[in-house]
């Protein structure tokens, strides 16, 4: 019998090693790196976030998520396949396992986190809604907007929010809901409503559609948190750990200073301790997470750090020219926060 | 046993039993799967959604509903609408599809290639982009609120739609109604008594004569004394829009005219092969007794063509119902664009919302079938 005992513990004991290399079985990441691709689910085409030029290239700040999953998980960031869904097909084309991760301008609720089987990975940029109005209706706020008719695109969160905010101040208005944005934006460029609402980053973008921009104004004023961010689909927490730490990577990244510039030198010469562990100096992360340990590097060095993201897709540099505002780094004022890299 | 088996009408039977069971069988266990799937990816289940509030707003609705309704209420109201839209559609369809369908057989030349080319152009175009057409045609020719047509300061048009007043008080409207409804009935007497009087002394009575004045005339001129006795809610223009009174938004107007125009280009052609199906020498028998060219049309052709009419448009009507759906692209609030689309992301149970969605649009084509075929029944030509 105490051989037995003796025997089974010096089992355990030899077992233990073994079992701790042993990562928790990942479906997900297992499929994209057979595939060979991350299949991405982005939107139909909003200018700044998503949006397919005349060559069938895809570029935006979700788009910019997706390249960097790809650059950490597969080392190569134009490895991507981009589905564009509609506001109605986001979720099926997630629950179903078509995509592998969500990265579409989509908020992050309660209902949503309950009922859909969904769940979301951290926020990517903060979205705010607001109207866009005609030049010469002369409205300042959105209160102004009483016994309007309004466009908007079924299922969104849009539609919710407006329709409560109006009802809350007792103001009568008129929601048409389109299947598609575009069809909204179309219908009140023909003179079917009187504003347009979405989000203050979406409507920048979106504004480039009408016929003359110059004749819309965007109110400033804004009615609701939009947070937005890459989702992924109950089950499989490796994935979602991955999902989460890239995004976090990109956000760290910026505040550490490391940008697809300096990130050769930084990962040469920099004593930060926590830009070593970031760049895969020390501390072996991406092998806990069942990737090189190169992964953040290679996301700086391939897509680049969040804020060099931003300013490409819908900051100064792109034509959407939107400020930083809350999206920027908590240190200058932000909403951009990260878990140390520890 | 073996001997009980040996009986056909008993064999029969069993075979549709075990086929049944199968059949509930398999349908279980797709459901019972289903299910099981979606509590394991943490996704909702079942019918309790239904209760829930909505919060979706919906701009042409004659149901009453608000949007701190239940979704149930939702579904009703889209249910509601897709009924308006079809029924609105199929009657105009059939007036269409009849008159173009006998004016393509008519022998007057540019009478029948009008009508030839109207049913070639009708049938040979995508009827999604028939309904974006009437919808951004529509729209772009209407003016702006500020600058809407006025008739008589009552009623205004623009391309928020169509305005016009609503009675605050029907009273006075059930009253005609009322009246109307006893005008028929004397009309129908009125009627019978004339066919019997015909078929014992053979003289001839103004029967439509005196319909058009009862039934056309007579609650025209009740309705127009309620009209003058009720106080009206008159559309105004306040802000951005014109409030108060009765809205025909675009969305209705362009998916009716696109429904029932593309329809009726079909409906044509069915109306046309029944009155070729009826033979030559019935037409010509009838002209040779004396009968007029629009009697002749009524009492001959057209009660010979309607057995061979009346099945292929049962399928055109089914199908216009179907179609209606298509309103989802243009923003018309039916139960595909409020149920299938607003209401399936609110909630994400997207499995038991087409099921509904389906019940529905079955329900509601058995319904039209059943009709129809009971219609057919009813007229068909009794032979002697």
């Amino acid at each position: 019998m105490k051989v037995f005992g003796a025997a089974a513990a010096a089992a355990c004991l030899v077992a233990l090693p073994a079992m701790a290399q042993q990562l928790a079985p990942s479906p997900t990441l297992d499929a994209v790196k057979a595939r060979g691709n991350i299949e991405c689910g982005v939107h139909l085409g909003l200018p700044g976030f998503s949006y397919a030029n005349d060559k069938g290239e895809w570029s935006g700040l979700d788009v910019d998520y997706c390249r960097s999953l790809a650059a950490a998980v597969l080392g190569d960031a134009t490895k991507v396949k981009y589905t564009p869904t509609s506001v109605q097909q986001r979720w099926p084309v997630l629950q179903s396992g078509q995509v592998d991760v969500l990265a579409r301008n989509t908020t992050i609720t309660f209902s949503r986190n309950a009922t859909l089987g969904v769940d979301f990975q951290g926020i990517n940029f903060y979205e705010g809604q607001t109207f866009v109005v005609r030049t010469k209706a002369k409205v300042a706020a959105v209160k102004d907007l009483g016994d309007a008719t309004i466009c908007v695109a079924a299922g969104s969160t849009e539609e919710k929010t407006a329709a409560d905010w109006f009802r809350e101040r007792n103001l009568k208005v008129t929601i048409i809901n389109f299947q598609k944005n575009d069809d909204a934006i179309s219908a009140y460029d023909q003179g079917r409503c009187d504003a347009y609402t979405a989000g203050i980053g979406a409507l920048a973008g979106q504004r480039i559609k009408f016929k003359d921009p110059a004749e819309h104004q965007i109110l400033t004023e804004i009615i609701s948190n939009d947070p937005q961010g890459p989702v992924t689909r109950w089950g499989d927490e490796r994935w979602q750990l991955i999902v989460r730490w890239v995004l976090n990577a990109q956000i760290a990244a910026e505040a550490l200073g490391v940008t697809s510039k300096n990130v050769d030198e930084m990962k040469a010469k920099s004593t930060s301790a926590e830009v070593r562990r970031l760049l895969g100096v020390e501390g072996k992360f991406g092998e806990m997470m069942g990737l090189s340990n190169d992964w953040a590097y290679t996301i700086v060095k391939q897509v680049g750090n969040y804020g060099e993201s931003y300013e490409r897709t819908v900051g100064m540099a792109s034509p959407l020219k939107l400020p930083r505002g809350r999206n920027e780094l908590w240190t200058k004022g932000g909403l951009l926060y990260t878990p140390p890299f520890q | 046993m073996i001997r009980f088996l040996r009986d056909r009408k008993v064999r029969d039977v069993l075979w549709q039993a075990a086929a049944t069971v199968a059949m509930v069988a398999v349908v279980w266990f797709f459901v019972q799967n289903a299910s099981d799937n979606m509590v394991k990816a943490g996704i909702a289940s079942g019918f309790r959604f239904l209760w829930r509030d909505s919060g979706i707003e919906v701009p042409f609705n004659l149901t009453g509903y608000k949007p701190s309704d239940t979704i149930l209420a939702l579904l009703w109201t889209g249910i509601v609408n897709t009924l308006l839209v079809s029924a609105a559609s199929i009657a105009v369809a059939t007036l269409i599809g009849f008159t173009v369908g006998l004016l393509r057989l008519s022998r007057n030349w540019l009478l029948s290639t009008l009508a030839g080319f109207y049913i070639e152009f009708v049938r040979n175009i995508p009827l999604l982009f028939f309904v974006l057409f009437w919808y951004f045609g529509v729209l772009a020719t209407l003016p702006a609120p500020r600058e809407s047509l006025s008739f008589l300061d009552v009623a205004f048009l623009n391309r928020r739609g169509l305005y016009v007043p609503t009675p605050d008080d029907v009273t006075g409207f059930r009253l005609a109604l009322l009246a109307t409804l006893i005008l028929i009935a004397l009309q129908i007497g009125l009627a019978r008594w004339a066919r019997s009087r015909q078929a014992r002394t053979g003289r001839d009575f103004p029967t439509w004569l005196v319909g058009f004045g009862l039934c056309g005339a007579l609650p025209v001129l009740a309705f127009v004394a309620a009209g003058a006795l009720t106080p009206w809610d008159v559309p105004s223009l306040r802000g951005f829009n014109f409030r108060g009174g009765f809205t025909l938004v675009p969305e209705f107007v362009a998916l009716f005219m696109a429904l029932s125009t593309y329809t009726a280009g079909f409906i044509a052609e069915v109306v046309r092969g029944g009155v070729l199906a009826v033979r030559q020498g019935q037409i010509d028998a009838a002209r040779a007794l004396g009968l007029t060219q629009g009697r002749v049309l009524r009492l001959v052709v057209i009660p010979q063509a309607m057995p061979v009419i009346i099945p292929p448009i049962t399928s055109q009507y089914l199908n216009l119902i179907k179609n209606s759906s298509l309103g989802a692209a243009i923003a018309y609030p039916e139960i595909v664009a409020v149920f299938m689309g607003s209401a399936l992301v609110s909630t994400g149970q997207s499995i038991e919302i087409i099921a509904i969605t389906l019940g529905i649009y079955l329900t509601l084509s058995l319904a039209v079938s059943i009709f129809m075929n009971w219609y057919n029944a009813r007229h068909r030509l009794v032979t002697r």
